[in-house]
């Protein structure tokens, strides 16, 4: 199935199995490994990406599903040469070990601090008109992201240091 | 020429501690944050034409394949090859594993690789996997260690030796005025890295390279050859970037030899990874433990007898999980017996995971400190200080330790997280709806060194390259192999590049039981040394003389840059360190102490945890950044092990149930608090050249049963059998 895909603001016309996984897409098609494969069943998070705006496990939807659609992905954040603040403040917290969560990680850092600040509640919202950053907010909200490495006390320094806040 | 090790390390470059010992940022880390380091997959790079191959596990444990129907799964669209054993040609089983990598005509456990499906796509290769029809004789097992326990012999001695004894110990138990005799268990567990096994093989003539996520890459080289019966120099294993392993990965497994099954079938590179489902019961996992342990001791505490027994399971001609090794030498006491039964289990394969041994092992023996500290009325941390003892307590004073500062650990652990706070009697403290406690643990394990070679070169700029196949799993190797480097040959830590991961580099240590980063840097060390001569000699200088600092050679006024000295051409050198018998002369250990405060909840009886930190003594400390997240990692895989990781035993079908994420429940952001780390100051000149130790397991040793004691001191439910879910406790509550 043809598809077009905005991935990093570059446009891509791909020939798709209709089974294929928009992460697959990435991965397979587009070669871009950045984003990770744990467990291709939603359970992880290693996958995730933000398309048009918000995060999402690219392993849980088919590409052809994204027609037209602009993705973010890791290597659209930042580069070795240009990391993006969060990507920055991973490598200065030691937010991570093995790296292989270490993507799908920071997508969602990203994404969390923007939906706080587009007021959007969590679980653990006390007050659901004052959304604010806050350690339950920030580890309720990354809880889908398992970090096996156990680098999570690191990964919300990260996150509250781009925030702006202390951790 | 080899550098052997054989007497304690004296002054050396590695002591000025100019990039040793500081915290660095990782040197992959900028590759790594932005998705650009390459794990075993996604190696599009150097095979732009793989096929995809998606392995057939057995739906049986035991018994046999009768056929396999393969025609549809052939004939399915993109479909090149179906590879089973009755096609692969001639296979051997390598010493290393205990179940064969690829089943047939016997199934030995469940998720045993039956076939691989090969297609030009991965969706048609997992459709046509499901095409694949295996007519099975299914046999009789065995999958109930409680039930298999009785009986069970004595394992074969292997790492360590299966049992153990000093004095008497069961006369000293029969008259110690102050007993403790309880059992505990530990579940099933998986390592559960968050990268799946996975591997992009192919063939160039009769040369084979494995592009393959593993810890060991010497060990793997010869697995690889023996398995696929070729000789070693045909075999190259690249595994530069390895998405977690925790020892899930130190052998090759199925997706290794199936890849490279698949690529010899279709003349084609091929990669196979191992579905997330597929991993639980296709691969190792820790195996569960019931462990008696029994201590004897006076009024105060002080321990006369200790006996630990450790009854594990696994499939026939496996081993036993080593849970009583580190009673060998924590506490004191004149009296002492540990051993390790081995009972026959026809689930997959028991293997290394983390601290295998102490890791399991601690959470059993610090509930039972836990237990005596309460029955004597001690504070546990003084009660383990009480039975502290500064030699091998089986071998006896003329065996010291190389290095113990356990009691440090134990003050400064105390102290930092405000232990005299704590209400020794249970129940007592509240906040809100939470039942309130602390509780602490000992974290011990062995510190064991192995040798390791490297190759340096310093090319005509100065530049400094380190080459060895060590790993780097996420322990960060690459960091502090540059960081030895760069002190040793006098250079800033950005004039050091380092390769890792690849089996033409020099053969290293590997990681692997908390030995690769003692070993490895000890490899470069030595390697270094023999660069410094051989620069030294080229540029004129006596090399006894030379010093390198500052990016320069310097004997007495005359100063070379260290480019200029190695010369146009450069200087390359290969050389390897070698362990004497200091870790026969010395007991060689890492300790800590573990301090929990954990919440539970009075209605639902959750447990969360409030506060978590400890103090940990491993030697010199190369990298107290990647260090810290060593230990901070472990000890989250401690509240795994505490509070909720278990694999489920289906005892009619032997597989383990919960084969996902989504089951088999890890520690997520929400369950972590804030972790406190302090390394206690430690140069431990008998254990390597740098005086370093690992800590990569340490942490998680220990961690649980603190965890475990904190639940007691909230509640005062006393458990035993981990993991320590809520119903358990609020059973205890409400039996209280
Ligand atoms: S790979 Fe998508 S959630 Fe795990
Ligand atoms: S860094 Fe290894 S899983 Fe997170």
């Amino acid at each position: 199935m043809q598809t077009t895909l905005k991935v990093n603001g570059k446009t891509e016309r791909l020939d798709l199995d209709p089974r294929t996984t928009l992460l697959d897409a990435l991965r397979e098609h587009l070669h871009l490994t950045g984003t990770k494969k744990g467990c291709d069943h939603g359970q992880c998070g290693a996958c995730t990406v933000i398309v048009e705006g918000k995060r999402i496990n690219s392993c849980l939807t088919l590409a052809v599903m994204h027609d037209g659609d602009a993705i973010k992905t890791i290597e659209g954040l930042g580069t070795p040469g240009d990391l993006h603040p969060m990507q920055k403040a991973f490598v200065t917290h030691d937010g991570y070990q093995c790296g292989y969560c270490t993507p799908g990680q920071i997508c969602s850092a990203v994404a969390v601090l923007d939906e706080l600040k587009a007021g959007i509640p969590s679980h653990v919202s006390a007050d659901l008109d004052k959304i604010a950053f806050s350690r339950d907010e920030i580890v309720e909200r990354m809880s889908g992201n398992i970090c096996r490495c156990g680098a999570y006390s690191n990964i919300f320094e990260a996150i509250a240091d781009v925030a702006g806040e202390k951790a | 020429m080899p550098l052997k090790f054989d007497t304690p390390a004296g002054i050396n470059p590695i002591d000025r501690q100019n990039v040793i010992g500081r915290p660095q940022d990782r040197l992959d880390g900028p590759l790594k944050v932005s998705g650009l380091a390459p794990y075993a997959y996604e190696r599009h790079d150097v095979a732009p034409d793989a096929a995809y191959g998606v392995m057939v596990g057995s739906a049986i444990a035991t018994g046999r394949i009768v056929h396999i129907d393969a025609a549809d799964a052939e004939a399915a669209p993109g479909v090149i090859a179906v590879v089973t054993a009755a096609n692969a040609g001639p296979l051997k089983k390598a010493d290393s594993h205990t179940a064969k990598l690829l089943a047939g005509p016997e199934v030995e456990h469940f998720d045993q690789a039956v076939a691989l499906v090969v297609a030009e796509t991965f969706e048609q290769a997992r459709d046509a996997a499901k095409l694949v029809r295996v007519d099975y004789a299914p046999g009789k097992g065995r999958f109930d260690l409680a039930k298999e326990k009785d009986g069970a012999p004595l394992s074969p001695d292997g790492f360590a030796k299966a049992a153990s004894k000093a004095g008497d110990f069961e006369a000293g138990f029969k008259k110690a005025p102050v007993k403790i005799d309880q059992t505990y268990s530990t579940p099933d567990q998986a390592h559960a890295m968050m990268e799946p096994h996975a591997t992009t093989a192919r063939w160039d003539g009769d040369q084979l390279t494995l592009w393959t996520s593993n810890q060991m890459i010497a060990w793997s080289v010869r697995d690889t050859a023996t398995t696929l019966g070729i000789d070693k120099s045909k075999v190259r294993l690249v595994s530069p970037y390895v998405g977690g392993g925790f020892g899930s990965k130190l052998w090759i497994r199925a997706d290794a030899l199936l890849a490279a099954l698949g690529a010899k079938a279709t003349g084609r590179a091929v990669k196979v990874a191992l579905a997330r489902p597929q991993i639980y019961n296709n691969t190792t996992h820790r195996p569960a433990t019931i462990q008696r342990i029994r201590i004897g001791a006076d009024k105060d505490g002080v321990i006369d007898a200790i006996g630990h027994e450790s009854w594990s399971g696994d499939l026939p001609g496996g081993g036993a999980e080593i849970a009583a090794i580190q009673t060998r030498q924590l506490y004191g006491g004149a009296n002492r017996m540990t051993a390790h039964y081995l009972a026959t289990l026809d689930l997959p394969e028991g293997n290394a995971m983390r601290a295998p041994g102490e890791a399991v092992g601690l959470l059993a023996l610090e509930i039972a400190m836990d237990e005596l500290a309460e029955k004597v009325g001690v504070d546990p941390v003084e009660l383990r200080i009480r039975n502290d003892v500064q030699y091998d307590p089986e071998k006896g004073p003329s065996v010291p330790f190389s290095s113990r500062k356990l009691v440090e650990c134990l003050r400064t652990g105390a102290e930092r997280f405000g232990w005299d706070r704590r209400n020794p009697k249970p129940g007592q403290m509240r906040d809100g709806r939470w039942l309130v406690g602390m509780g602490m643990a000992v974290a011990f394990r062995g510190a064991p060194a192995t040798k390791s070679a490297a190759r340096i070169i310093v090319d005509g700029k100065g530049r400094v390259t380190v080459e060895t196949d060590m790993t780097d799993i996420g322990t960060g190797s690459y960091t502090i192999l540059g960081q030895t480097a760069a002190e040793m040959m006098g250079v800033p830590l950005d004039h050091v590049t380092v390769n890792l991961g690849d089996s033409n580099f020099p053969a290293s240590s590997g990681s692997g039981g908390q030995w690769g980063a003692a070993s490895s840097t000890a490899g470069v060390y030595a390697a270094c040394v023999a660069a410094r001569a051989a620069i030294a000699q080229k540029a004129g200088f006596n090399a006894d003389d030379a010093d390198f600092v500052d990016g320069h050679v310097v004997a007495g006024n005359r100063r070379v840059k260290l480019g200029d000295a190695a010369g146009p051409d450069g200087v390359t050198v290969v050389d390897q360190i070698e362990f004497g018998d200091l870790s026969k002369k010395f007991a060689q250990a890492t300790f800590g102490a573990h301090f929990v405060e954990v919440g539970v909840d009075v209605e639902t009886c959750e447990v969360r945890i409030r506060r978590m930190g400890g103090a940990f003594a491993a030697g010199r400390i190369l990298n107290p950044k990647s260090a810290r997240s060593q230990v901070i990692g472990a000890m989250t895989m401690g509240i795994g092990a505490a509070l909720m990781e278990e694999l489920i035993v289906d005892t009619r079908f032997g597989y383990f149930v919960n084969h996902d994420m989504a089951e088999y429940h890890v520690p997520v952001h929400a369950d972590v608090p804030h972790q406190d780390v302090f390394f206690v100051d430690e140069l431990d000149d008998k254990a390597t050249p740098l005086k370093a130790k690992g800590v990569g397991e340490l942490g998680i040793c220990g961690a649980g049963a603190a965890v475990a004691n904190a639940i007691y001191n909230a509640t005062g439910v006393r458990l035993r059998d981990y993991p320590l879910t809520l119903d358990k406790i609020l059973e205890g509550l409400e039996t209280a």
